[in-house]
């Protein structure tokens, strides 16, 4: 028998049942359409998360007040009595002591109401130095960043993100960036001290570590000695000359603490140092988990959608015993049989996979271009979900198939 | 030519087993027109298997064409019936939703015959049948009895078979258009020399043969030539016009 004439068997008996065939492929077409949209999404956010991980800056080192996550329940030992276990000291130690750094910041953080012109916001006021700008890659679109003179000065200057500017100064949509003329300049009043607006920055986008768009920025001596009143500090930013360094900045800044704060356990720190590629890694590895997750439920309904065409095949044989039996008795071979059955179930299969492959794309493009989340399509998922449904079709198909070659053509001819 | 020797066929083993030929033996010469009747239970069906190729016997020999085929594989039996027999069932056994001429051309595909060559050979042998251009596009089911019984006879002859084997053909045709199958298959027999093989239980029908071999509990109980038997017209016409 000719491959021609399989095709045209085929087309045959799976035209003659439309429906059948239809809810068959829909079955696969569900499946396959589910496992690239859903790997889509799951790809998607993790290049989302992973970008704005490395939107914090590169080769960067964050140190953090508090026990370290491993340190256990009351890990904080050391810095019993004191509220704060992070000072300006430390970080002017860090710098003077530890080599290959090519920056440093401390921040002080506090969340704060700000007012201005009759609107107000309640948002993260960060006190940062100069070199802020550059280890966390901050953007300026009007105005400029803070300096160390500012930060000497205590002068009460601020920089702030466009989510701030929309909140205080609302919009305009004739603006290449939005915002109405004129902010820079303005006064803000942060715990009813006034603030004079030098710059706002570049719209981020939000995701990862804090929103960097809804932020003030202004000098952390201002900070420390109008908003918290002591010279402790939340975050000691460091950024290493490379990645190479990384490790060995990490190493020297945690032993040059653990002496500062006369800590001789190192698991008993009072300070955290989290590197970025830890929490680069850290997040790969959850969306990397929630990716196979949403792909693991797709693949589920791609099996379901198999074992629809297990059965249709099954109850196909069932239906054509009659034929069958005839096609052997007028000389049709075993192979002959299974070829056309298999034929049927790869058929519906590729058909499923195709139209799935078209749907499963279009709404992943579709989500993206609505703005929901960010979906990347994975060449990967549509090889394997084609594969697997390929795989599924042979499968599933050989068994019906089977049965349908090995029926006894006198017993298949009376089959009623 | 057929040459059935010592034939037995058993059914299931130990003391359930049934012995449906108990050694039967005869010759069918080329273009011969022979009948094989019996009361049910009397092995005639699966006579007709042995015959047909789609059974083989327990014991004894059957040499078609000179060729022993009474032991081969599954897909050895189907090349023979493909290449050598043609069947004609009491059930029709055409594909449903599916042309006339396409139905004819089945036996070809799975010869692996072009598809021209197919065609040209499923025209001639519908015609051969009685039927017309008219009807080779039609879809099976939309054919009266008698003309699906002539297609099934057009897809019996179409790869030009040593034997036609027909299973009680007219079981389910009323009488008139039974006869005209009948009378299909008598001229096939006498313009073409065709050989056909006619399995029944209707002593009428089994009168239209110019032998009637019958069989009783798996052995022959006779085996006669016939000097006047029955002429039924294969035309369909005529018959219309004189009803029976």
């Amino acid at each position: 028998m000719k491959i021609e004439d399989t095709l045209q068997e085929t087309y045959t008996a799976l035209s003659a049942n439309m429906a059948r065939s239809g809810l068959t492929v829909l079955g696969i077409v569900i499946g396959i359409a589910s496992v690239i949209t859903l790997v889509a999404v799951g790809e998607g956010a993790s290049s989302g998360i992973q970008s704005s991980i490395q939107s914090l800056g590169s080769n960067l080192l964050l140190v953090s007040p508090g026990a370290a996550a491993t340190a256990g329940g009351f890990g904080v030992s050391a810095g019993r009595g004191s509220a704060v276990t992070l000072t300006e000291d430390n970080a002017t130690a860090i710098q003077s002591q530890v080599s290959n750094i090519t920056a440093l910041s401390v921040e002080v953080s506090s969340r704060q109401q700000i007012v201005a012109k009759g609107t107000n916001t309640n948002t993260t006021v960060d006190g940062v130095n100069a070199a802020y700008e550059q280890i966390r890659n901050v953007q300026i679109d009007q105005g400029s960043f803070i300096s160390d003179e500012q930060g000497q000065s205590l002068s009460k200057v601020a920089v702030i993100g466009p989510t701030v500017a929309t909140d205080l100064f609302g919009t305009d949509t004739t603006q290449p960036d939005g915002l109405p003329a004129g902010i820079v300049g303005q006064t803000i009043r942060i715990k009813n001290m006034d603030f004079t607006v030098i710059g706002i920055t570049v719209a981020k986008g939000s995701g990862g570590a804090g929103n960097q768009d809804n932020t003030v920025y202004i000098p952390a001596q201002t900070a420390q000695t109008f908003l918290t009143g002591n010279a402790g500090v939340t975050t000691i930013d460091i950024q290493a000359d490379s990645a190479n360094d990384m490790t060995q900045v990490q190493n020297d800044v945690t032993n040059l603490l653990l002496q500062l704060h006369n800590i001789s356990d190192p698991t008993k720190a009072d300070f955290s140092v989290l590197n970025q590629s830890d929490l680069l890694s850290t997040a790969s590895s959850i969306t990397n988990t929630l990716t196979l997750l949403l792909g693991a439920i797709a693949g589920i309904s791609l099996v379901v959608g198999g074992i629809g065409i297990m059965n249709m095949m099954l109850t196909t044989v069932t239906e054509r015993t009659r034929e069958i039996g005839l096609r052997k008795a007028i000389g049709a071979k075993r192979a002959d049989i299974t070829r056309q059955f298999l034929a049927e179930a790869i058929a519906l299969t590729v058909i499923g996979g195709v139209i799935g492959i078209v749907l499963g794309v279009g709404i992943a493009l579709g989500v993206s271009a609505l703005g929901f989340i960010t979906t990347t399509i994975s060449w990967q998922a549509i090889a394997l979900a084609f594969g697997v449904s390929a795989v599924i079709g042979i499968v599933f198909g050989y068994y019906p198939a089977r049965r349908a070659a090995s029926l006894n053509p006198i017993e298949a001819l009376r089959y009623e | 030519m057929i040459e059935v020797k010592n034939i037995t066929k058993t059914y299931g083993s130990g003391d359930t087993a049934f012995q449906a030929l108990k050694g039967t033996s005869f010759n069918i010469e080329d273009g011969e027109f022979v009948a094989i009747m019996g009361p049910s239970g009397s092995g005639k069906s699966t006579m007709m298997h042995i015959l047909g190729c789609l059974d083989t016997p327990t014991s004894g020999k059957y040499l078609l064409d000179n060729k022993d085929v009474s032991e081969r594989s599954d897909d050895e039996l189907a090349d023979i019936r493909r290449e050598k027999i043609g069947f004609v069932f009491q059930s029709f056994n055409l594909l449903p939703r599916t042309t006339v001429l396409r139905n004819v051309m089945l036996p070809l595909v799975y010869a692996g015959i072009p598809e021209d060559e197919r065609e040209k050979r499923a025209k001639e042998a519908l015609i051969s049948s009685g039927l017309t251009e008219t009807h080779f596009l039609h879809k099976s089911n939309e054919l009266s009895g008698g003309q699906i019984q002539r297609v099934a006879i057009a897809r019996a002859l179409v790869n030009d078979p040593s034997l036609i084997l027909a299973d009680e053909p007219t079981g389910n045709l009323d009488t008139r258009t039974g006869e005209i199958v009948l009378g299909t298959f008598q001229k096939l027999n006498r313009e073409k020399g065709r050989t056909v093989v006619l399995i029944t239980h209707e002593p009428d029908v089994a009168e239209h043969a110019e032998r009637i071999i019958h069989l009783r509990d798996g052995v022959i109980v006779s085996d006669s030539k016939r000097h006047a038997r029955r002429h039924a017209r294969h035309d369909e016409a005529f018959v219309t016009n004189n009803a029976v």
